[in-house]
């Protein structure tokens, strides 16, 4: 058991997401950050679906009740164990009544804790992930609160990893986001697929969980920004009449009406993800085959990601 | 019969048929879907039907790009002919007479230059059909309206929708699953929660599904609003 001390700022239960539901509309929600979760998760030696947080910008203050291993990963958040710095991306054992706190981030924006066994909430539709806007799965479909207690699935303790210095990403500075063009590059113009490809975009602030919204140079269309409605996939560069893109995450709406010019390489979701407000970004082009290979080359990179931390 | 397949990313490929709302292109669609289904074709993990497309996700570490679409591409002519499994014929009780819950019912009357029985007749004695869910949990996108009622979309749309609308505009009906903003006329509303994320079956409809709105009073509404809220209500479903 785990005692929710302080929030912070949104704080989430996620698991890998809920899948086969978003032909009645649901969306598959889990981590934006797909690759930190699992590095969270492998640290304490659970599968790589367990449940487990995602906190956003400023991370929550907790307590644990029983013995348990935990691990932060992602977004740049200061670890304190009982008032004294701790690593992040590392195996960290918790006593009852130790306290955790992850700070404020300094680069990035979700952190991930994982919890030796995972959290153990309510499977809906097949998955434990928070939608927040249906108000589904989780800790009672909603971000957690002061005073809230989160029960573990138990587990034994797992021996201590660390994630290899060379794995641990950097979140500043500019990026770079592959994109396979489509599916309906053949609605913009020439001169509108070069903007997308040229120009810098710019993350805006109202991006969410949903959907990041970008600024930039607009992208012109050739005929109109209306399509008859279809589905949407993970990275699906929407472009609405305004010309400015936005890129559709794990809680987006599973159909929409709008062109989508491209779509972000799902090996690319986690690092735009990760992108602050006035961070920026450009797009380049890959083939749907390069894609492929990409992701396999990223597959294989997480297999050896982890190092056992002797001390 | 042709389909275009149009990359949607790494992870999904999107199957068109031709360019135009009916029930035919639709019906093709979700023939296509299940017999994707049935086949069970290797590495598809999903599939999101709409109006002319059918949104297939896959694993591409099971099934590479150009395999998924040849073997897909095998099945569209049989998607042409395929007897889809019976449709489930939903009854959806809706409550038009009351101004508070049909609050466009007389202007829609209006604009149609129907009266507003006429308009409550026709529409709650059609058969419609639903194309799709998408856009919000649970909402359909709705076929089947009678033509006299084909009308413009709202100049300026709500901000807000009550939960249950039922609303028509274009060729469409639709019923909103959640509050949201809209471009609907809303005729009525029905007590029926279509996305209810505390029940054991959080959504109500299929895509596919036949509906048929029944009218009902005011005073129908509140006892069947009532054993929704306590969960007692037995949709009916043929």
């Amino acid at each position: 058991m785990i005692g929710i001390l302080e929030p912070g700022a949104l704080t989430t239960v996620q698991d890998l997401g809920r899948f086969r539901q978003l032909r009645y509309g649901i969306p598959p929600s889990g981590p934006v950050d797909r690759y930190a979760f699992v590095l969270a998760n492998r640290l304490v030696g659970n599968p790589d679906g367990a449940a487990a947080l995602e906190c956003t910008l400023i991370g929550p203050r907790l307590e644990a009740h029983a013995p348990c291993a935990i691990a932060v990963a992602g977004a740049d958040m200061p670890v304190s164990l009982n008032g004294h710095e701790a690593p992040g991306w590392a195996t960290l054992v918790l006593k009852p009544g130790d306290v955790v706190k992850l700070g404020a981030a300094r680069s990035g924006v979700r952190g991930y804790l994982a919890f030796s066994g995972g959290i153990d909430v309510p499977v809906v539709m097949g998955s434990r992930s928070t939608y927040l806007r249906g108000g589904l799965g989780g800790l009672e479909g909603r971000a957690l609160r002061k005073g809230d207690r989160v029960r573990l699935c138990a587990a034994p303790l797992p021996r201590p990893w660390r994630v290899a210095r060379h794995a641990v990403p950097v979140y500043e500075g500019e990026r770079t986001i592959r994109v396979v063009l489509g599916p309906q590059a053949d609605r913009f113009t020439e001169k509108g697929i070069a903007t997308l490809l040229g120009s810098p975009y710019e993350m805006l602030p109202q991006s969410d969980r949903m959907g990041a919204r970008l600024r930039g140079e607009p992208i012109a269309h050739s005929r109109g920004h209306d399509i008859l409605s279809d589905g949407i996939a993970p990275g699906s560069i929407q472009v609405p009449g305004d010309g400015q893109p936005i890129v559709l995450l794990t809680d987006r709406q599973s159909t929409g009406g709008y062109t989508k010019v491209g779509t972000v390489c799902s090996f690319d979701i986690g690092r735009l993800g990760q992108m602050r407000p006035g961070q920026s970004l450009r797009f380049r082009a890959v083939g749907v085959g390069e894609a492929h290979q990409l992701l396999r080359d990223a597959e294989a990179a997480l297999g050896s990601d982890l190092r056992e931390n002797i001390a | 019969m042709s389909v275009r397949f149009l990359p949607a990313g790494d992870l999904a490929v999107l199957v068109e048929f031709e360019e135009e709302i009916s029930v035919e292109v639709n019906r093709r669609v979700r023939a296509l879907e299940f017999l994707i289904d049935e086949k069970g074709l290797p590495g598809v993990v999903e599939a999101v039907p709409a109006f002319r497309s059918l949104l297939v996700y896959y694993d591409p570490l099971a099934a590479g790009y150009e395999a998924l679409c040849a073997s897909i591409a095998e099945l569209v002519p049989e998607a042409e002919t395929a007897v889809l499994p019976p449709a489930r014929r939903v009854e959806v009780p809706c409550c038009y007479d009351d101004p508070e819950l049909g609050f466009e019912l007389a202007a829609a009357a209006e604009r149609l230059g129907l009266s507003a029985g006429e308009l409550v007749r026709l529409h709650s004695e059609a058969d419609h059909l639903v194309y799709f869910i998408g856009f919000a949990p649970g909402q359909p996108y709705i076929a089947g309206m009678p033509k006299e009622l084909t009308i413009p979309r709202l100049a300026t749309p709500r901000t807000k929708t009550p939960a249950g609308s039922v609303g028509i505009g274009g060729t469409q009906s639709c019923i909103y699953s959640v509050e949201s903003p809209g471009g609907f006329w809303v005729l009525g509303r029905t007590p029926l929660r279509l996305y209810d994320p505390g029940a054991r079956d959080p959504v109500l409809l299929r895509p596919g599904d036949g509906l048929r709105f029944r009218r009902i009073d005011r005073r129908e509404y509140e006892r069947i609003a009532a054993e929704v809220l306590a969960r007692t209500y037995r949709p009916v479903i043929g």
